[in-house]
């Protein structure tokens, strides 16, 4: 995962591969651990009661809506503000930005979900804005610093044969930053199919449930297949964002 | 502004608890940034020569950074039990990667005529690693450990629901009140100290990079 700071620089055919293959190595290695304790140990009816298939199948459904919508919204708020501070005359704003997000970081998820859920009440309209709201960080912090190190002279250039400001924004300064940007979204989409992990605390549902079940029945196995499930899905995410990435940064580049 | 005075007042008059969150909490970050900075920079330092290495190195460690907090939080609990053991390890290696990262990034960056330079003058390669690449790569490593500081203060909230302590008992106890009196007051000041200890630790690291960075490059 291209993930916080220096997402910037252009990553190396060896990186890109290695970030291609690790995800679904640990995923198919977790897989087969999950699959192993199942197997293997000694469930009882309390276990096998937490992890029926209806329930499953249930919180692997919310785990997809809450992680992709607040993605989707996620997406559509920050990376129209990211532009929007990128142009002229908003550069009181962008430092201002710039230097709070580094912090922000120090904002627990957790705090915020509950913060949102003593102002909105339980249920998954609460769970995806908190979502959005703390994976907005990464996807702003990308967009402007991808746009930000566009080359100003291929900027200057492209004034020059006649571009309008609209099109130097569309064609050359959004495909130059897109895979910098694409791997804000990237960090977003997994840090919201991570955390919806949490959303079971407001009462939204997703595969927290089944850890928390675990925990509070003390159910070693039952915890151990919940985290599989969780650390798989966010894996598989990864996987598919960087499939993204790849493939949908231009050729010329 | 009502709200904050009965913010303050809810914090005065529960001291004992504030100051053993925020105990808790500080002795998460110092262990994991001591125990995560020493392995990474050692790993970093261990692999600089070979680009496969590096970037296999690289590629774990993100993948951690990638399993969601919570099931690297209660994933070790079947093998350590419960409370500080399995939230230090998610933490751990939930700090590795930016560490591991800037020291790639720092020793990446110096001049090769250095290195050849402290060669000539006849350092060993220990010597070479210790006297000139490590305080060369040592700016851009304290920078890692700050984004690692910075992401341990948030997700150490979360050791709470491992029995682990800290600033999340605040957030949990508040949400198991709600709505009766003082539960928003516990949740806000649990979310509130994290900031407000990720903006000392914020200061602490100016302080230290200010003492530690080589004066030949300030």
């Amino acid at each position: 995962m291209s993930t916080t700071n220096s997402a910037a620089k252009t990553r190396s055919p060896l990186s890109e591969r290695l970030d291609l293959i690790i995800s679904p190595v640990f995923a198919a290695a977790l897989a087969i651990l999950g699959f192993a304790v199942w197997t293997y140990s000694d469930l009882d009816k309390i276990t096998i009661a937490i992890l029926s298939p209806d329930k499953v199948q249930r919180q692997i459904g919310e785990t997809l809506i809450l992680g992709l919508s607040s993605s989707i919204l996620v997406v559509l708020i920050a990376v129209p503000v990211g532009i929007l501070v990128t142009r002229k005359g908003y550069p009181r704003l962008k430092n201002l930005l710039v230097s709070t997000l580094g912090l922000g970081q120090a904002l627990p998820a957790y705090g915020l979900i509950v913060i949102f859920f003593s102002f909105m009440g339980s249920g998954i309209v609460t769970v995806i804005l908190a979502l959005a709201t703390f994976s907005l960080l990464p996807v702003l912090r990308n967009t402007i610093v991808g746009l930000e190190q566009v080359d100003k002279s291929v900027i200057d250039a492209a004034r020059g044969m006649g571009l309008t400001a609209r099109q130097i924004l569309l064609k050359i300064e959004l495909p130059l930053s897109v895979e910098v940007i694409l791997g804000g979204i990237r960090t977003a989409v997994v840090i919201n199919v991570g955390f919806s992990a949490l959303a079971f605390l407001v009462g939204g549902g997703g595969l927290g449930e089944t850890i928390n079940s675990g925990l509070k029945l003390d159910r070693g196995p039952a915890i151990l297949i919940g985290a599989v499930m969780v650390a798989i899905m966010a894996l598989l995410f990864d996987f598919l964002s960087a499939l993204a990435q790849k493939y949908l940064k231009p050729r010329g580049l | 502004m009502d709200f904050l005075l009965r913010l303050i007042d809810f914090a005065l008059s529960r001291q004992e608890q504030v100051l053993e969150g925020l105990a808790q909490h500080t002795w998460y970050v110092i262990t994991v940034l001591v125990t995560a900075g020493f392995f990474a920079i050692v790993a970093g330092v261990v692999t600089r020569r070979s680009t496969v290495a590096k970037e296999l190195a690289l590629a774990i460690a993100s993948v951690f950074l990638t399993i969601p907090a919570l099931a690297l939080f209660v994933i070790f609990i079947p093998l350590v039990g419960l409370g500080f053991a399995p939230s230090f390890i998610a933490l751990f290696l939930y700090s590795l990667l930016p560490i591991l990262r800037n020291t790639i990034t720092g020793l990446d960056g110096i001049d090769p005529g250095i290195l050849d330079a402290a060669k000539g003058m006849g350092l060993s390669p220990i010597q070479v690693l210790i006297k000139v690449e490590l305080p060369l790569a040592w700016p851009v490593i304290l920078a890692g450990i700050r984004v690692s500081s910075m992401l341990t203060v948030g997700i150490a909230s979360l050791a709470t629901l491992v029995a682990g302590g800290g600033l999340g008992d605040f957030i949990k106890s508040g949400l198991a009140r709600l709505p009766l009196p003082n539960s928003l007051e516990s949740i806000w000041l649990g979310t509130l100290l994290c900031l407000v200890l990720a903006l000392v630790i914020d200061v602490v690291l100016q302080a230290l990079r200010a003492a530690t960075i080589s004066k030949g490059i300030r």
